[in-house]
């Protein structure tokens, strides 16, 4: 018989486990013939399985574990501190206010409203990094939402697939 | 969470305008190293199959070769030093300054920053190796980069291709000092104020100037690809290719001058000259 603090424990493992795998995916060097424009189509992984966990386990994490792995990430990415926190914050904070709408939706429906998301956090990251560095807004800074939106229903399905197997509640 | 948000903008704010987030980030690093450990691995593990699947055959012939290239290799150091010790009297007998000898270590890259709008890569060495920050970086051809932000065990390393970075540079032909600043796409440097009527052309050969004291003298930067020179505009566009195999090169050697003082990396904006 496994116990209720065991259970959670189990389910908090297995969201930092996904966190890390993705913020692997997200500095996973390109293989050296993939054309450097190619790096724009990669989504914000993190994002994305923060996003997922925040609909599916509301309970479990919320506004400061975004915070808190915003920070971790700008640490590997080397951006700003706190630049990422912010965005996640921010998306954290959408999300958690529409998750009971967004379990309604089809998943290309969720596709959509993540499309948004990314969107919004691409535009916060970009915001702070002209802080630094003067350079112009252009449309690619938007792919990698529109990767993550087109990526998002099998990332919806491994990661339920996930949760229901390891029975994270 | 608005508290979470203006932590959030005070923090952006701090890292902006001072470095006293620069510890706190070191030993964070330490603990995300692994991350890009792991993220390596793919690459890592295709090399040394690649490695595992050649012949004794091939193995024995790149043992010769490099044999050979290694005697080549040391005459030519041997000459080098003889060179140099003439150098250095000649500089004696002009009453200036010698040339000091640099030191070198070797690091390898275990890590590329995935925006593909900074020329940033991560190596393997750290504090405990004396890594500093604006310690330059070189890989066999020429000048790479330069050290941005240590901590224990990585560093992160400003490729001379981002655009936030510039190296003071010198034509070796004509001896003409410039800036050679990045321009973050692809693998161009673009030269910077370039009157239309100093002597520049195609395939001049570039070396570091030494001048703003972040880079050793001498060490090759690029040549000249491209010199245009437009009716109506106050400089000519001049580009020039980075000597250095900037996408390439595995392992990078970080220089030590003796006569630069670590404490004292210079600029904090990671620039130099400018």
């Amino acid at each position: 018989m496994e116990t209720v603090a065991d259970n959670q424990l189990n389910g908090i493992v297995a969201i930092f486990m996904t966190v890390v795998i993705a913020m692997v995916l997200a500095v996973l060097p390109l293989p050296e013939f993939v054309p450097a424009e190619v790096g724009f189509l990669r989504p914000d992984w993190i994002a994305m399985v923060l996003v997922y966990w925040m609909i599916a386990v509301p309970h479990r994490i919320g506004i400061f574990t975004a915070w808190t792995v915003g920070l971790v990430v700008d640490v590997l990415l080397g951006s700003l501190l706190g630049q990422h926190a912010l965005a996640y914050v921010i998306i954290a904070y959408v999300s958690l206010n529409l998750y009971q709408r967004l379990r309604m939706f089809t998943v290309w429906q969720q596709a959509l409203v993540l499309f948004a998301l990314l969107g919004l956090n691409q535009l916060i990251n970009f915001w702070v990094e002209s802080i630094a560095d003067d350079t112009g807004w252009s449309m690619w800074y938007l792919m990698p939402a529109v990767a993550g939106a087109f990526l998002w229903p099998w990332v919806f399905m491994l990661l339920r697939y996930l949760r229901r197997r390891l029975a994270v509640t | 969470m608005a508290g979470l948000v203006l932590l959030s903008v005070l923090l952006i704010f701090i890292d902006h305008v001072a470095d006293w987030l620069d510890e706190p980030r070191a030993a964070m690093t330490i603990a995300v190293t692994p991350v890009f450990v792991v993220a390596d691995l793919p690459n890592r593990s295709a090399r040394s199959l690649s490695e595992m699947l050649s012949s004794r055959g091939d193995l024995r012939r790149r043992i010769t070769e490099l044999e050979g290239e290694i005697t080549l290799l040391r005459v030519k150091t041997g000459k080098m030093a003889a060179l140099t010790a003439e150098n250095n009297r000649l500089r004696d007998l002009l009453g200036s300054a010698a040339k000091l000898q640099d030191t070198a270590i070797v690091a390898e890259l275990i890590g590329v920053n995935p925006d593909p709008e900074e020329q940033e890569v991560i190596i393997d060495k750290g504090s405990v190796d004396k890594v500093f920050a604006g310690q330059p970086v070189l890989d066999p051809q020429g000048l790479m980069g330069q050290v941005v932000e240590v901590s224990r065990y990585t560093s992160r390393v400003l490729l001379i291709s981002d655009r936030a970075h510039s190296v003071p540079v010198q034509v070796l032909r004509s001896n003409l000092r410039l800036i050679a600043q990045g321009t973050g796409i692809g693998q161009t440097l673009e030269l910077r104020h370039v009157n239309s009527t100093v002597d520049i052309r195609v395939g001049d050969q570039l070396l570091s100037s030494g001048l703003g004291n972040r880079f050793p003298v001498g060490y090759p930067v690029g040549v000249i690809d491209r010199v245009e020179y437009e009716p109506g505009k106050p400089f000519a566009e001049v580009t020039a290719v980075p000597s250095a195999q900037l996408d390439r090169s595995r392992h990078v050697l970080l220089v030590f001058t003796e006569d630069r003082n670590p404490a004292n990396p210079g600029s904090p904006d990671g620039n130099s000259g400018g």
